[in-house]
């Protein structure tokens, strides 16, 4: 099988006034794979983050992202990519059910689609009791959960997270990488954005960033001898230096 | 189309699920309309008045006689000069002077103009109007009865003291529709923007293959319904419980109507362009849009006697030519042609407005 390349960036570039977020990055995700992107707060994820979804526009270089340009096809690029925000961002004042049946109807399911996706969702977190309850009364972790499968309710090529782990216990984020990984088996590649560096370990590659620079590209293993460190951690604090 | 129905059921979900937003949506029209109607009085009895004879005659006692034996009036005084009307009235004493001018029954019968001023306390303005109404239809009875000579004789001057403008009653129900419009169309729409913000749910939208129109018209459709709704409300109100006339043509009514609440949307979408919480959204349009329709459209005080910058400002203000607008094809039955100039300029607000949000809509996209 032919290593297919669904998001390629090149010299991608964000500038705000005189400020560079993001500086010449080039990189590549291949199909299925987990690919971390690292860097602390501020190092410009976030703003990469947006370019390549198609909500922030790029100043400079280009993307292309499950073979759309991100510049030229922002609309079919929408429909091919999912997104998860750290706020888990589902509506508080709408059941699980309803949640699930809105993001259906604006990714454009049928309502067939949808009924049998909400079921499977319900069946696969195991949340048949609170179906019908409102999303203010359910618990982070789950939220968590459920806006991930939200994200993906329309089978897309990539997924975005970003930040998904972010205030949760180390329990549930053990449970939810799971999640990511059922996903990635299902062939649904997944770009995720994270300042846990021992999350790292969990991705087939991971991508570092400092300053809106890539500073380093590769495999845990890779990184781990190119800068002779026994942790993510110790990498990321040469890096930074 | 089937995204875009999706979208408005959920923003209807939002509104009916939300107690505190029903209350205001539906419960403030009726509030508003019934306090107003009813705080300001229609009726009075044994208000409190002066006279000022100056030709003692038997024709001016008649005249007398006949105000205190109408029942709605109390004579409190028999003044001798002009001097004492002022005082009577700042002791609070009074709420209204009558002064019969000289040879007043010598006039009546050589059907010369025979003077009656009445002076009002017009720091209450529509108690002063309503008394000084009564007053007249008295003074119709009394040419008519004594027979003596055709009403046109009598010659009767109003002064409305320390408040030169004569506001009428059936300002309220334009005031309160314009406010309740504002509020609905203007404050929720922008709230329930920045609250999609807030919660992070605008960037899950955006990222989806929604368009950015479709969210915007999504959002405000609800909201057009609703104020349409309210706008009724208050009518139906005000014609039925308040007995406001309603001369002019309802569809030219309602068309007016229709073009203040997108002008109030556009507003609230502005707002929200700018606010990204919640709170920012609901002080913005209050401080920005609340206060001064209330305060500068004429509703509650004249335009014409403010300070000229307030002047300056209230034109600026949507709310102002609504106003005049309502009061003319309610009041006066005016077609189209008179108030054009004002729905001209409500028009042209609107497509600035409208123009100004899509320019900041798509400068925080980039």
């Amino acid at each position: 099988m032919t290593e297919e390349k669904v998001i390629v960036a090149n010299n991608l570039t964000r500038t705000f006034g005189k400020f560079t977020a993001v500086d010449h990055i080039s990189f590549d995700v291949r199909r299925g794979e987990i690919f971390g992107f690292l860097g602390a707060n501020g190092a410009g994820k976030t703003t990469a983050t947006k370019m390549l979804t198609g909500i922030l526009s790029s100043s400079g270089g280009y993307a292309t992202v499950a073979g759309f340009d991100i510049k030229k096809h922002r609309n079919r690029l929408k429909k091919n990519i999912g997104y998860m925000s750290q706020k888990f961002s589902l509506y508080e004042d709408l059941t699980l059910k309803e949640n699930i049946r809105f993001y259906g109807g604006i990714y454009g399911l049928s309502k067939k689609e949808t009924a049998a996706k909400t079921g499977e969702i319900v069946e696969r977190l195991d949340l048949k009791q609170i179906e019908n309850t409102l999303i203010s009364e359910i618990p982070l972790g789950w939220k968590q959960k459920i806006a991930f499968s939200v994200a993906i309710i329309h089978s897309p090529k990539i997924v975005f997270l970003d930040e998904p782990t972010s205030g949760v216990d180390p329990i549930t984020r053990r449970q939810f990488w799971n999640l990511i990984y059922e996903a990635a088996e299902n062939g649904i590649t997944v770009f995720v954005t994270t300042h846990y560096m021992d999350e790292a370990e969990y991705c087939d590659r991971i991508s570092m960033m400092t300053e809106g620079k890539i500073a380093a590209l590769g495999s845990l293993h890779e990184l781990l001898t190119k800068y002779n460190s026994k942790s993510m951690d110790e990498v990321f604090i040469k890096l930074a230096r | 189309m089937k995204t875009f129905i999706a979208f408005v059921s959920k923003e209807f979900k939002h509104i009916f699920r939300d107690r505190r937003t029903l209350i205001i949506l539906f419960g403030m029209p009726v509030v508003l309309v019934t306090l107003f109607g009813f705080a300001i009085t229609t009726e009075i009895n044994n208000a409190s008045i002066a006279v000022l004879d100056r030709s003692h005659d038997s024709y001016s006692r008649k005249l007398i006689d006949k105000i205190s034996a109408s029942g709605y009036f109390n004579i409190k005084s028999e003044l001798q000069s002009f001097n004492q009307i002022e005082k009577s009235f700042s002791n609070g004493k009074i709420k209204l002077a009558v002064v019969i001018g000289n040879d007043f029954g010598k006039h009546l019968i050589t059907g010369k103009n025979a003077e009656i001023q009445i002076v009002t306390d017009a720091s209450d303005p529509n108690t002063a109007n309503i008394i000084s109404n009564y007053l007249m239809a008295v003074f119709q009875n009394f040419t008519t009865e004594s027979g003596v000579l055709p009403p046109s004789n009598l010659k009767i001057d109003t002064r409305m003291l320390y408040n030169p403008e004569n506001r009428s009653v059936f300002m309220f129900v334009p005031g309160v529709m314009t406010v309740i419009l504002m509020l609905v169309s203007a404050m929720m729409t922008s709230i329930t923007i920045a609250r999609e913000k807030e919660l992070g749910t605008m960037e899950i939208l955006l990222v989806s293959p929604l368009r950015p129109w479709v969210i915007t018209i999504g959002k405000v459709v609800p909201y057009l319904l609703l104020s349409i709704i309210n706008a009724i409300t208050i009518l139906l109100l005000g014609l039925f419980v308040f007995k406001m006339p309603m001369h002019g043509s309802y569809l030219l009514l309602f068309s007016e109507i229709v073009l203040f609440i997108l002008s109030s949307l556009m507003l609230g979408l502005l707002i929200s362009t700018m606010a990204s919480t919640q709170q920012t959204a609901m002080l913005g349009s209050m401080m920005g849009l609340m206060l001064p329709t209330i305060l500068l459209s004429g509703f509650i005080f004249p335009i014409s006697s403010m300070p000229v910058i307030l002047q300056y400002i209230s034109h600026i203000l949507p709310a102002k030519w609504f106003i005049i607008i309502i009061k003319s094809i309610m009041l006066k039955g005016t077609g189209f042609k008179p108030i054009a100039f004002e729905t001209g300029i409500l028009a042209f607000i609107t497509i600035v407005l409208a123009v100004m949000t899509i320019k900041k809509f798509k400068i925080r996209l980039e």
